[in-house]
């Protein structure tokens, strides 16, 4: 199989209320991505877009045809992936395959969402279309009830005390809001403290307001081509896609044999470690599915980043921050940065790249010597997306 | 193939408080909710039965906020019990103060009944979700 490189990148700022449409968020990023590849429209030979919700926020089916037609590219392939929260993560992984079998050349990724629009019940009820809605939405069970379970059953599994766990996953807050300040995508550019986290109202006990990402709007996009037309017209660092990794399971309750482990993300991961022949030590910068503050411990002792139970200690001790022993969410993750469903795994996909390319010094967040990056991608119930990222 | 135990026939069962399962004759697990296939060895060959329905909370959480049409329920609890035969069941506590809910409970024994949540604008009609009852 071909190696494939990733040229120019595309990010609309994450946003309450957007002014735009659908459509126009994407248009706006895969024109953005498309010029940083000194490339045209007409060069983009199919695209594979991410997003979940556009039937209920819109009305709107085929958003990525539309917004191709938008851009001066009509007639190729537009295709839409929905894999909930992992929509964006999933369509790289597939849109890779195309240009490592060496069916098509360049091809455009991206990712779009306009979660906002809906107001907070119907987007509440949107976001539980990803729980198993005949076994389990009858309780109603919403994603920040499922992370709320994790948590419980998380502090009953390593034996760490409600109250002390809480103010562990507080600093996961306090460490994105640091880092979305930074970011000039970011939704919430507002830095917290461990106090704001933990007297913020209720969402589901125990989590708090501040224990939940927001809902998003917006758009991200890259282009995608192989080594040899990368080294041809692009003057950028060279960033390969190296690894990929994708599980899925079942409903919350089938996966009791691992709770609060998720075992798809420990299956994925391995994939994408191997694919890449690498080890979780080898991994510089991470960007991981950050829902819920809780979700930062349990995707990154499932991705081997630390050991079970020992990752609210890693935030404390600031292993995860730039310097740390594995800097994460540098880009303010899903809680600050935003988290517009479908451009999600895109959006991380952008900003590993601008790690490894040794862009990210202006926004005070470079992790110097970057090669290596890790993107963790959660869906839902249990679609999980890894993807490896490597400069070298 | 058809299931053997389909969502509407469970359903049925636990409207009038009877939990029903799957119990695989490969391996003896039992499955519940019910899947196609045995959750533990993949096998097709099972066999619906009753289940004793008891088990013991494993986790819980109140919810604060509620999905578009369900605001009316708020505050309410939802829970994880892991069943006298096995497996986990996710469901509702109706019976104790929602706010009132602590880490004290985890491990209490509870019994299963039924109660209808009569659906929404996006549900194909009522679904009947496991109650547990603290014992």
């Amino acid at each position: 199989m071909r190696k494939v490189a990733v040229l120019g990148l595309g990010h609309t700022r994450f946003c309450f209320n957007s002014p735009k449409t659908q459509v126009e968020m994407l248009a706006e990023a895969a024109t953005e991505a498309i010029n940083d590849s000194n490339l045209q429209a007409k060069d983009i030979q199919s695209a594979h877009i991410g997003n979940c919700l556009g039937t209920l926020c819109e009305g709107q089916a085929t958003v990525s045809q539309f917004a191709l037609d938008d851009i001066g590219c009509p007639n190729i392939p537009a295709i839409r992936y929905e894999a909930a929260c992992a929509s964006g993560t999933v369509a790289v992984r597939d849109a890779v395959m195309w240009i490592a079998s060496g069916y098509y050349d360049i091809v455009l990724v991206g990712g779009v969402e306009k979660a906002t629009a809906m107001g907070t019940a119907l987007a509440t009820r949107a976001f539980c279309m990803g729980t198993d809605g005949r076994y389990e939405f009858g309780a109603g069970l919403t994603f920040p009830g499922y992370f709320a379970l994790m948590t419980i059953l998380y502090s009953q599994k390593y034996g760490i005390p409600l109250e002390k766990l809480k103010t562990q996953m507080a600093m996961v807050s306090v460490q994105s809001h640091e880092y979305g300040m930074k970011n000039p995508f970011g939704q919430i550019q507002q830095l917290i403290s461990v106090d704001d986290v933990l007297k913020s109202p209720f969402v589901c006990t125990p989590l708090q307001l501040h224990d939940c990402c927001p809902f998003s709007d917006g758009a991200a996009a890259a282009v995608l081509c192989s080594e040899e037309t990368a080294r041809k017209i692009s003057d950028k660092k060279p960033v390969y896609i190296t690894g990929m990794g994708m599980a899925t399971s079942g409903k919350m309750s089938s996966q009791y044999r691992y709770l609060p482990r998720i075992r798809a993300r420990e299956l994925a991961v391995e994939q994408a470690y191997k694919m890449a022949g690498i080890r979780p030590r080898d991994v510089d910068v991470c960007e991981l599915h950050d829902c819920f503050s809780i979700a930062s411990f349990i995707s990154s002792e499932n991705l081997g980043l630390f050991e079970p139970g020992k990752a609210p200690e890693a935030w404390e001790r600031g292993e995860a921050r730039v310097g740390g022993k594995i800097p994460i969410n540098t880009s303010g993750g899903l809680k600050s940065k935003g988290h517009p469903i479908g451009a999600t795994g895109v959006s991380q996909l952008c900003h590993i790249t601008r790690q490894l390319r040794g862009e990210c010094t202006d926004q005070g967040v470079q992790v110097d010597g970057a090669k290596i990056g890790l993107i963790d991608t959660l869906g839902g119930d249990g679609t999980i997306c890894n993807l490896v990222l490597s400069s070298l | 193939m058809e299931y053997k135990l389909p969502f509407k026939e469970y359903n049925t069962a636990l409207r009038k408080n009877k939990l029903m399962g799957l119990k695989c004759k490969t391996c003896g697990a039992v499955t519940c909710p019910p899947k196609m296939a045995c959750q533990e060895c993949a096998s097709l060959d099972t066999e619906v039965v009753q289940l004793s329905g008891k088990g013991k909370l494993v986790s819980f959480t109140t919810h604060y906020i509620a999905p578009l049409g369900r605001e009316n329920e708020l505050p309410y609890t939802v829970a994880l019990v892991e069943l006298d035969e096995g497996p986990w069941l996710l469901g509702n506590i109706v019976d104790f103060n929602p706010q009132k809910m602590s880490m004290e409970l985890i491990g209490r024994a509870v019994s299963i009944s039924g109660r209808v949540f009569p659906g929404d604008t996006f549900t194909a009609g009522p679904i009947t979700r496991p109650v547990f009852n603290l014992e």
